[in-house]
């Protein structure tokens, strides 16, 4: 990591302003959050960490590091820290600012599946489960697709995979208040 | 008889979860507990949705309470992470005015509005307080005696809180599990992650996290896990013969959704619990008791 910042802290200021951001400046250092995360083993730099670079203006490796695509959102952090910060919204809110932005790290699909589900979504109003996987091995890698088929196997003939969409009939009215959402110009 | 507005969510509606969707509506049904289902609601959104676009999350979660607000009666979901993203929802409609007026003039496009007056619950918690009526312990026809349960709550039902349980340590499953004759294990990462949709992701990750959750119920002698949770459901025992490939063990552990558990213990048909899709089989372990 560079000792010193190569922007300036605009990041905290722009999380300082929506939900989850609200006490990044309370922040106290003690490393609650990060003893307490249950995939810290596999993060770049731990939640105490990413407070500290946000603070200190590590804009980019902030947004580029796979933190907070690794965050399961298990709200252990969140209820423990001891300056009421919300920790887990901060995590979502730097993965929408980095999505945003194309900072996104390469090293996680957790982007494509996320994004992957919302398209679906937008299809028919309702996640169909099975068209969501195809869809995510199919835009991430194809190989996993063939490894977990046995698992869809065994789902199908249990009765528990939906080979048919839910389509709601409201699915025009659930796109026209998201495209009125997308003109009041803000992800937050 | 208690009316209740029922939101499924897309996986107990029709997909995975869907053996929470069947068992939930069995049991309620069977204790008098009306649930209506919410005319055409759409996905709440889920953690997805929040990470990309937190407006748009809203906005998705919200047209769902709006609709909900139509009726009088407590929105209730058999999904824990239905229930903390539409919880999520009203939260921040609540206490930020610029979501809030935001959010209004979206809706108000479609000629929809919200006023912020519906409560969501969990199925958890409607039956939880079935449970504290003395007139419930009549209704256990089939205690369930020296059946060991572990009581999986997972996270999202407990954190951040919304009103239900506490953060650390919960009890009400314990409870429950009591109140039908059979003995709730000491299970200490009773409340620590599966890693949820992870698993699709990083499942390497999550593999691990289960397999840690596997081993805790099954040191302390459990012979099945129940869990609130659709996710926790799959995750738990979908992938439990991953898991043995990966970390050479030999779990056999059915995850039974909780509802199915109850439904099995006020002499519901297996049928009706959908019990016989699970992918470890509960057969062996609940035969004594069907």
């Amino acid at each position: 990591m560079k000792k010193e910042a190569t922007k300036n802290a605009s990041l905290a200021d722009e999380l300082a302003t929506i939900p989850g951001g609200e006490n990044l400046n309370l922040c106290i250092q003690c490393g609650t959050c990060s003893g307490s995360c249950p995939n810290i083993d596999y993060m770049d730099y731990s939640p105490r960490q990413i407070i500290a670079m946000v603070r200190a203006g590590f804009r980019d490796e902030v947004l580029s590091s796979n933190t907070m695509w690794v965050c399961a959102s298990c709200y252990l952090c969140t209820v423990r820290c001891p300056r009421d910060v919300k920790i887990t919204e901060l995590m979502h809110a730097l993965e929408s600012i980095a999505l945003h932005h194309g900072l996104s790290n390469r090293k996680t699909s957790t982007p494509t599946m996320y994004k992957t589900f919302v398209d679906s979504i937008m299809k028919s109003g309702r996640v169909h489960e099975l068209g969501f996987m195809i869809n995510f091995y199919l835009k991430s890698n194809l190989f996993k697709a063939f490894k977990n088929a046995p698992l869809g196997i065994k789902l199908l003939s249990h009765g528990r995979l939906s080979l048919k969409p839910e389509r709601i009939k409201g699915l025009d009215q659930l796109k026209t208040i998201l495209k009125e959402t997308q003109t009041l110009g803000d992800i937050h | 008889m208690k009316s209740y507005s029922y939101f499924p969510g897309c996986s107990s509606s029709s997909g995975s979860g869907i053996i929470c969707g069947l068992s939930a509506k069995a049991v309620s049904k069977y204790l008098d507990i009306d649930l209506i289902e919410l005319e055409d609601w759409n996905c709440c959104g889920s953690t997805p949705y929040g990470a990309i676009d937190n407006l748009a999350a809203i906005c998705v979660a919200t047209r769902n309470l709006a609709l909900a607000e139509r009726n009088d009666f407590d929105l209730v979901t058999p999904c824990s992470s239905c229930y903390i993203t539409l919880n999520r929802a009203n939260t921040q409609l609540k206490e930020n005015p610029q979501i809030k007026s935001k959010i209004d003039k979206a809706l108000a496009s479609a000629k929809l509005e919200y006023g912020c007056s519906v409560k969501v619950k969990h199925m958890a918690e409607v039956l939880f307080d079935e449970f504290q009526d003395e007139a419930f312990n009549s209704k256990v026809i089939n205690p369930l005696k020296g059946l060991k349960v572990a009581p999986y709550y997972g996270c999202q039902l407990v954190r951040p809180g919304y009103g239900f349980d506490t953060y650390e340590f919960p009890q009400s499953l314990d409870f429950m599990i009591g109140k039908l004759g059979a003995e709730a294990v000491p299970f200490p990462l009773k409340s620590r992650c599966c890693g949820g949709s992870l698993i699709i992701s990083e499942e390497d990750i999550a593999l691990g996290l289960i397999a840690k959750l596997l081993n805790n119920a099954k040191e302390n002698g459990a012979h099945c896990i129940i869990t609130p949770c659709p996710l926790c459901q799959l995750n738990l025992d979908a992938y439990q013969s991953k898991i043995n490939k990966k970390f050479k063990t030999s779990f056999d552990l059915p995850i039974l959704y909780f509802t199915q558990l109850i439904g099995v213990a006020l002499g519901l048909k297996s049928k009706s619990l959908a019990l016989e899709k699970n992918i470890v089989s509960p057969m062996k372990v609940l035969s004594d008791y069907l």
